[in-house]
Order: structure tokens, then sequence, then C-alpha cells
């Protein structure tokens, strides 16, 4: 990894692509690493194009303005590579990560990618249904992060997975979280 | 122990408020303040605070609920934002002028109109003559530290002011860092217990508060105001010397950054500030010798502290989150003034930015310290007061 790692989200207001940025923000926190995670304040609509960010960084993070720069490019909802540039000032290397259930050859092809950016896919709407009968595909998306980045272990992504969605909801969706978390870090694949 | 943590700046605050366990709050929810007084409610609802929290209807009341309660003889808080602060503008002048030690987070948002919920510094600004102690705050971790800083030094009793703690709407207060905060013990032994100081509830030795004061003694009045404010300087830094011992973290009255030999330097205030930090490193990268100043201390100002930390600067810009429209912006009259004070005179520059939240980027210090690099190498300013980052 280098010294920081900037993480672009876009997902639609009320996926839980906010509440992803904050567990995965928490999840970095070991080994005595920066963080930060923040959301671009819009007018908070359900289903509305949303950004949100992360920094992860060995070096204290005193840059206070959105990622224009991203190493990884997450994008919770398929339907946004339509009509949002998630390319944008991407780094050369640049790892996307899509939240479909295409083939991630094609998106390739569709995101014109550079020959050293990478591209992954994980379905993790069908994950978080058949996991927790709900369309929230958070939990399947950091699983896939982990996997991908190798930003922070699967152990501790489940350790804040369990802690966040602990405060609010019943053990049977904590459950379902957890596995679909495992489950993400499973079934990303690579195009 | 400090036990790390990734939390809001918001809820890094309402901790600090916790661990401070006030006597009395009374405040009204206004965003982005609201999750500080949510956040605090929840622990005067949970019994993990011994606090009375009085809800309100209007900002005007909080502050007013808090002067009565402080006059009273106990520990207050409140805290506000933006229309929320400028509300309260009357009692702000009666809590300093009552020599009232009240600890007010400001969450700094953009005044109306336009209507704008985001983060600049026009409502803090418009408090700098209330008579109010300003500490501003660049990141999540500072707006904890100087939050429990702000209790000595409002109740020391040398001072006994009120004490206003600025952080920057939704960049810091909504947005996750790493943060470190320190055990209960050690915040309550160093803030210690509060100390009373002619309580009105003092019924065997009764005294009056806000009495007419006609122009035989007003003015004689005023001018312990203004002398006490020359003792804060020395109280504040006091009191960072003792968190220095608790944290390992230090604080001045305000922050030099690289500015020894500094050719051209910013002047910056709160988030922005670790933005510009990491540009003036470029610049030091490829030789040009940048530095940066950031104030915590606002009011009172430290005049001469910052005019000597400039001294060798040929160039510099001030960088104001608030116009005081038809002037420059409020920092740059201040770094003027202290300019006068060693008889030195670099080309002194007005750049407006971030009103409203809009984005402060790496690009925009980056301009403005290549504009520096050539006013310090030419002598000439290119122009004195502009708006940058902005649409043409």
């Amino acid at each position: 990894m280098s010294e920081t790692l900037e993480i672009r989200w876009h997902g639609r207001g009320g996926q839980g692509t906010v509440t992803a940025a904050k567990v995965l923000a928490d999840a970095c926190l070991s080994g005595g690493r920066y963080v930060q995670a923040f959301p671009e304040y819009g007018p908070e609509r359900s289903g509305a194009p949303l950004r949100a960010y992360n920094r992860v960084s060995s070096r204290e993070l005193r840059m206070h303005c959105p990622v224009l720069h991203p190493n990884v490019v997450a994008i919770a909802d398929a339907t946004l590579l339509e009509g949002v540039n998630v390319t944008e000032g991407a780094k050369e290397d640049a790892i996307f990560l899509v939240n479909t259930s295409k083939d991630p050859s094609d998106l390739r092809a569709k995101l014109k990618l550079t020959p050293r950016q990478k591209v992954y896919a994980v379905d993790a709407t069908k994950i978080a249904i058949e996991c927790f009968g709900r369309a929230l595909p958070n939990a399947p998306m950091l699983g896939a992060i982990s996997k991908v980045t190798g930003i922070v272990s699967l152990e501790s992504l489940l350790e804040d997975v369990r802690k966040s969605f602990g405060k609010k909801f019943s053990q049977k969706i904590i459950d379902g979280n957890l596995e679909a978390t495992k489950r993400g870090y499973g079934e990303v694949t690579e195009g | 122990m400090a036990k790390v943590v990734a939390v809001t700046g918001n809820e890094a605050v309402a901790n600090a408020l916790r661990q401070a366990n006030p006597d009395v709050c009374a405040a009204y929810p206004i965003t982005p303040q609201t999750d500080i007084m949510q956040r605090f409610s929840g622990f005067v609802a949970d019994g993990l605070v011994n606090t009375e929290l009085i809800l309100v209807e209007s900002e005007h009341s909080a502050m007013s609920a808090c002067v009565g309660a402080s006059a009273g003889g106990g520990r207050v808080i409140t805290a506000t934002s933006s229309q929320g602060l400028a509300l309260m503008w009357e009692i702000l002048f009666i809590a300093a002028g009552d020599r009232l030690p009240i600890v007010m987070p400001l969450v700094n948002r953009a005044l109306s109109a336009p209507l704008n919920i985001h983060g600049d510094h026009s409502d803090g600004m418009g408090a700098r003559d209330s008579g109010w102690i300003q500490l501003w705050s660049e990141n999540a971790q500072e707006a904890y530290d100087n939050t429990l800083q702000a209790f000595r030094i409002a109740e020391h009793m040398d001072i006994r002011l009120p004490v206003m703690v600025c952080l920057d709407g939704f960049i810091i207060s909504h947005s996750i860092e790493r943060i470190e905060y320190l055990e209960d013990d050690a915040v309550k032994n160093f803030i210690g217990e509060f100390k009373q100081l002619n309580p009105l509830l003092d019924v065997e030795h009764p005294v009056s508060y806000g009495p007419l004061i006609l122009p035989d003694l007003y003015m004689e009045y005023k001018r312990a105001q203004h002398e006490v404010m020359t003792k804060v300087s020395k109280v504040v830094l006091d009191v960072a010397a003792d968190f220095e011992k608790i944290s390992g973290r230090r604080y001045g009255l305000f922050e030099p950054y690289r500015l020894d030999d500094a050719d051209i330097a910013l002047v910056i205030l709160n988030s922005a500030a670790g933005t510009a930090k990491d540009a003036v490193d470029q610049f030091r990268d490829r030789g040009i010798r940048a530095g940066l100043v950031k104030p915590r201390l606002f009011r009172p100002f430290p005049y001469q502290e910052i005019a000597d930390a400039l001294k060798s600067a040929k160039a510099i810009c001030v960088m104001d989150r608030a116009d005081s429209f038809g002037g420059f912006g409020p920092m740059y009259m201040e770094i003027a003034s202290a300019m006068m004070m060693n008889g030195k005179k670099p080309i002194l520059i007005n750049k407006i930015y971030g009103l409203g939240g809009r984005d402060f980027l790496p690009e925009h210090a980056e301009l403005v310290l290549s504009e520096l690099a050539d006013v310090a190498k030419s002598g000439k300013a290119r122009t004195f007061k502009e708006y940058i980052g902005v649409r043409e």
C-alpha cells in the first residue's frame, strides 16, 4: 500500500454507503493508522447519487477536502455508471470495485480503464438479499474492499461490522451482515 | 491511558462536555451543531452526567438561561452555530460583561442570506467584539482538546470569562477522524472542581449582576474588561502546558509551521490550515521558503507574538473564510495591525475562500503560494483583496 490510500465511494442515498465508509475507517484504525471518513453533503434524498470518502494513512492526515485522485473507487450501485463519471481523477493504477451481476471483463471496456487500472465485480445486492433480505450492499462491498485492497483483514472488518451494527440491529441482522461481508470477500472477481 | 477512536468532530466535542460534567446546559438545536446537543442530552438521559438540561425555544433564551445559571454559581455550557449565534448576539455581551465562565462550542457555519448550512467563519468572526475568548480548532482532536482546556481558561480565578471553541461545520463536525480521548479521571483532575465566584444563589452574601452603570463608572468597568483580556494569553499557555503533561499534545497561542526562515507565508484558520500545510511542504521541497501561521487564540489576539513569528516574511497572504463586506477579511485586519508592531512592512494580501462550505483544495493553496513567490520577488502586489475558488 502507498503511504496514503484514498477511496471514493459512489452510492445512492439510503443504500448504506456512508455507513460503509464509517465502518471501514473504524476497522482501519488498527496499527496506529490515521483514518478519515466523510460524505459529500448535499440535499440528502433517498436514491439520489452521493459520494463518500475514506483516507487511510500511516501518517497524520491533515488534508480536509474531498478525495480528488482516488486509489480505489467503490461503486455501490451499477446504475450510477450511466450518469456519473466514476473514473474522474482516478489514479493511473486505481482499483475499481463495482456492485453488479455482470461479468467484470465487460466493465473494463465500459469504464474505458487504462492498462494499469484494475476492475473487480461483486454481486453485493444479491448477496445482501440472500443473507438478510434487504438490498443494502454495504456489507458485501466492505468484504470485497478488504479482499481487493488488503487494507484491513477480514477478521478486523468482521469485528467492526459486529460492533457498528450491534448498536442498532437484532442478532439476526448482525449475523446476516457478517455472512454477507464474508461472502463479499469470497465472491469478488477480477475483470 | 489514552483511547484511540474514529469519531466525528461533534462526537468528540460532546464527549469532552460529558467529561467536564457541567451543572447546567441550556441549548437549542441548529445544523451542524445539533449532533453535539443530541449526544449530550443522551448523556443526561443515561445519567452519565449530573447536568440540569434546559430545553429552550430559541438561542436567545439558551444564552439567557446560561447567563442566569452561571451567575447562580454553576459550570455552564451550551453550543450553537450560525443563525443561532446571531440570535444570541445581545446576550453574548452580557455573558462577557458579567464575567461569566460559560463554555460554548461553536460549529462554524455560514450566515443567511442566502440560506446555507455549510461551514465558514462568518458566525464566529461576527462575535469578535463580544468580549468572549475564542479558540479555533483545525480538526476533531483540536476541537476536543480545546473544549477541555476552555473550562480551565474560562474558570480561572484571574479570568472568569466565557470561551467559544470554534470548529468547522461539516468538514470537521461531521467527518470521522482518528483521535485520542483522555481517560475520564485524567480529565476530571485536569479541569478540577468548579469554583464559585460571587454566586447569586449564595443568599447569605447577596450580590447584583448587570446593574445600571452611568457615565460616572461605565468606562472604568469596560477598562477592567480590557485589562482582564491582557491576562488571558498567559493563562492559555499555562493551561496548555498542564494539558501537554496529560496528553503529550502541545498547544500555543497559534501554530507556527515552517516559519523560521520563510520568505512567504500564509495565515489561515481551522481545517483549511491542514490542507495548506501539505502545500507548504511541496513548496519547501521545491526550494521555496514557505511557511504558515494557524491562529488558535483569536480573542484576545496575540499581535506581538504573531508579528515576531512572521518577521522574516517578505510577502504574506491572509486567508479569510469570512468577509467584512466593503472592508478586508477579519483576519487580514488583525494581521495588518500585528505587522505595525515591529515596524516591518511585508506585502500583505487577502484572499477570501471557502464561503458557505466551498471546498478549499490543495490547488488553491498552491496558487496562492505561487502568487506570493512572485510578489516577494517583484515587490509588488497584483491585487490586495480577491475571492478565490469562485466561478467567473
